[in-house]
């Protein structure tokens, strides 16, 4: 995977809102140090806590980690739409195609949501407004952004519902989200996401509430979208096989933090974090048998009060002295690869 | 759908047989309507007298029975007062309360739900605290002092509305506003907690991300929902605007059943309460009926079935 700066192409962008993001190279997608928290009674819930990633143009970057550990609302911070209050993003940067989102004016940015970035989610079937029909969702979109009539969006609408394979979508248009399976949503959400073709997808956990073998068709109709659109892909996962299968490059999440990022080989062939490792020990395979499988021991830290030093130390089969008060930071491990832990030589001689 | 309909009917018709006996049962066999009219220290004689003339000494199946057919023909008895049937008497007042009410429900649904939906936009902002407070005034004012005071400031003082009587714009605003206090305070309230729920849905962030502003989200995706809760408590409001028209009709000297009542209870004409009460109550029961449709449209999952 090359990782010079991709030169963003502008593909005879005409609609206002493309020309607002000036194409002035940069990445389609740069996230820094991005924190966010909830102010809850309970008290503060340090969600997200300082997390870096770049998405460039065709690639799919996945973001891994144990539930809890702040995939959800690091990717809705990005679009903006973390629940406030209790939410609040407290500090860092998001950058589409080098402009700020931060601090943007709300309007602006309902420009940019669903037009240049766009979003579908676990629950398929609960993210579809239960009181319109699935064709109206959707044309909502074309003319939201587009400013289409009626009729156009209408039209519009059903052959997007036709390019990602509802059967009979002219007459399933008129259809509401509790007749359609949990796949079939899921197949409305996309249809509705690609609606404006977006230069990013956020995918979080699309097929988590899925069959099996529906999961796989799902997978598979949003490589196909990919390799024709040429749109950046953030997938949130926890399905270690999707993972192999269409990821580019890995980010590692725990507690809110990035442990380790890197490409799909240097994530599996030579993690560089203890808890990398014990994510991919995780993993059943075919030619182990069953009770060999691996669970990290202990769970997840409060978010309330996390521990100090590596938040993972608890965990950590490694730790020691330095772990509990000195707070890892990312160091490179090999080229575009890093990781968290002050002790990442030894995880790489390790494994 | 049909179906549904059809079963929503058949209850209506249900409940307006029990309110019909009800109203049988308190007047002829728990009181004696004879004692109300001609008081009682009056003679036994002139009372039995009477009891015959009005057929209370029939067997009490048979006065049951003839309530009730006289009462589906659309016939409540003679009014002592006025010698004439009740029916019609009723029926001639029934548009003015109507009107008083139509003109309320204008005025308060749609001022509810806006100001519901304001407070739900930022709960615990200024002006939800201000609509909080606006709203329990409603749900605890008492008409008659509303009613009263309207009088004073607006009609008297400013000189914008006429003090009482029946008619256009200028007599209708002052006891339609004190009518619609008390529905607006409450449906406000519920309308506030519905959208808030609603706004806790998985399908808002959806929404939110496919790049609706927030006003949109609210007033579309939101509001739908929350309008199923909210139609079923705009239901109760009906029985309350009817049941304040009482009072404000008589404050404000509008025509309408609610003064009758007023009337008839004060010259303990029973035939003619009767007649009221079946009225007020069938037109509870129907507007009840036609929001339960209106429910029923607005939410897919059940008219799909
Ligand atoms: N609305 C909220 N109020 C309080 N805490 C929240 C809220 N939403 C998420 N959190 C907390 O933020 C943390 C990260 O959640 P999330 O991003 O959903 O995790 P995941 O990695 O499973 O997607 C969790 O500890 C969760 O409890
Ligand atoms: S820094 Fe220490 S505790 Fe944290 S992962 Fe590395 S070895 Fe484990
Ligand atoms: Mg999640």
């Amino acid at each position: 995977m090359q990782r010079e700066e991709i030169v963003a192409m502008d593909e005879s962008n005409n609609t206002p809102s493309d020309q607002q993001i000036t194409g002035n190279g940069g990445h389609l997608l740069e996230v820094s140090d991005l924190h966010v928290e909830f102010r809850t009674s309970g008290g503060v819930v340090k969600a997200v806590n300082g997390v870096n990633y770049i998405l460039d143009e065709g690639e799919t970057l996945a973001i891994l980690g144990e539930s809890g550990s702040g995939k959800s609302v690091g990717v809705e911070a990005v679009m903006g739409i973390v629940e406030s209050p209790p939410g609040f993003v407290t500090a860092g940067s998001v950058k589409f195609r080098g402009t700020e989102l931060r601090g943007m004016e709300e309007d602006q940015l309902c420009k940019i949501r669903g037009h240049n970035i766009a979003m579908i989610f676990q629950e398929a079937q609960a993210t579809l407004d239960p009181g319109f029909t699935v064709g109206h969702q959707i044309s909502e979109m074309l003319r939201l952004h587009r400013g289409l009539s009626k009729e156009e969006a209408t039209k519009k609408s059903v052959e997007l519902m036709d390019r990602v394979q509802i059967p009979f979508a002219v007459e399933r248009a008129n259809d509401y989200p509790h007749q359609f399976s949990g796949g079939m949503c899921q197949r409305v959400m996309i249809a509705m996401a690609l609606a404006l073709d977006p230069d990013v997808l956020i995918a979080d956990e699309p097929t988590t509430a899925l069959d099996v073998t529906i999961q796989a068709q799902v997978m598979q109709l949003l490589s196909e979208l990919q390799t024709e659109t040429g749109m950046g892909i953030i997938l949130i996962t926890h399905d270690m096989s999707v993972i192999a299968d269409v990821a580019d490059r890995v980010v590692v999440m725990y507690a809110g933090r990035v442990v380790e990022t890197g490409s799909i080989h240097q994530i599996f062939d030579q993690p560089a974090h203890p808890y990398t490792v014990g994510l991919m020990n995780c993993v059943p395979r075919l030619d182990r048998k069953e009770d060999n499988l691996n669970i990290i021991p202990g769970s997840p830290p409060n978010p309330i009060n996390l521990p100090a030093g590596c938040a993972f130390h608890p965990r950590c089969s490694l730790a020691r002295e330095r772990c509990l008060s000195e707070t890892p930071v990312s160091a490179e491990v090999g080229p575009y690869h890093q990781s968290a832990c002050h002790f990442f030589e030894e995880v790489l001689v390790g494994h | 759908m049909t179906i549904f309909i059809i079963r929503r009917i058949l209850q209506a018709a249900v409940v307006t047989l029990i309110t019909l006996s009800v109203v049988f049962v308190v007047g002829r066999v728990v009181g004696d309507p004879v004692r109300i009219v001609i008081g009682i220290e009056a003679e036994e004689t002139r009372v039995q007298e009477v009891r015959d003339q009005l057929g209370l000494n029939d067997p009490l199946t048979v006065q049951y029975w003839r309530f009730m057919t006289g009462a589906l023909r659309g016939e409540m008895g003679t009014s002592f007062w006025t010698r004439t049937p009740t029916m019609p008497m009723v029926l001639e007042r029934l548009p003015a309360t109507i009107y008083l009410g139509v003109v309320t429900a204008l005025l308060a649904f749609p001022l509810a739900i806006l100001l519901g939906a304001t407070a739900a936009l930022k709960p615990h902002s200024w002006a939800d605290r201000l609509i909080n407070v606006t709203a329990l005034g409603g749900v605890s004012i008492v008409e008659f002092w509303l009613a009263l005071m309207l009088i004073l400031v607006v009609a008297v003082q400013l000189g914008w509305f006429k003090t009482s009587g029946y008619g256009g714009v200028e007599y209708v605003v002052l006891p339609a506003l004190t009518l619609a206090y008390k529905p607006i305070g409450r449906i406000s309230q519920m309308a506030r907690s519905a959208i808030i729920d609603e706004l806790r849905k998985p399908y808002i962030k959806a929404a939110r991300a496919k790049g609706l502003s927030e006003k949109q989200v609210v007033f579309t995706h939101a509001l739908k929902n929350a309008a199923i809760p909210i139609i079923t408590t705009t239901g109760d409001e009906v029985a309350t605007i009817l049941n304040g028209a009482m009072v404000v009709e008589t404050v404000f000297g509008w025509p309408g059943v609610g003064l009758l009542t007023i009337n008839a209870l004060s010259r303990r004409d029973l035939p003619l309460v009767e007649a009221t009460v079946f009225v007020v109550t069938g037109m509870i029961i129907m507007t009840n009926m036609l929001l339960d449709v209106a429910y029923t449209y607005l939410n897919p999952r059940i008219r799909f079935q």
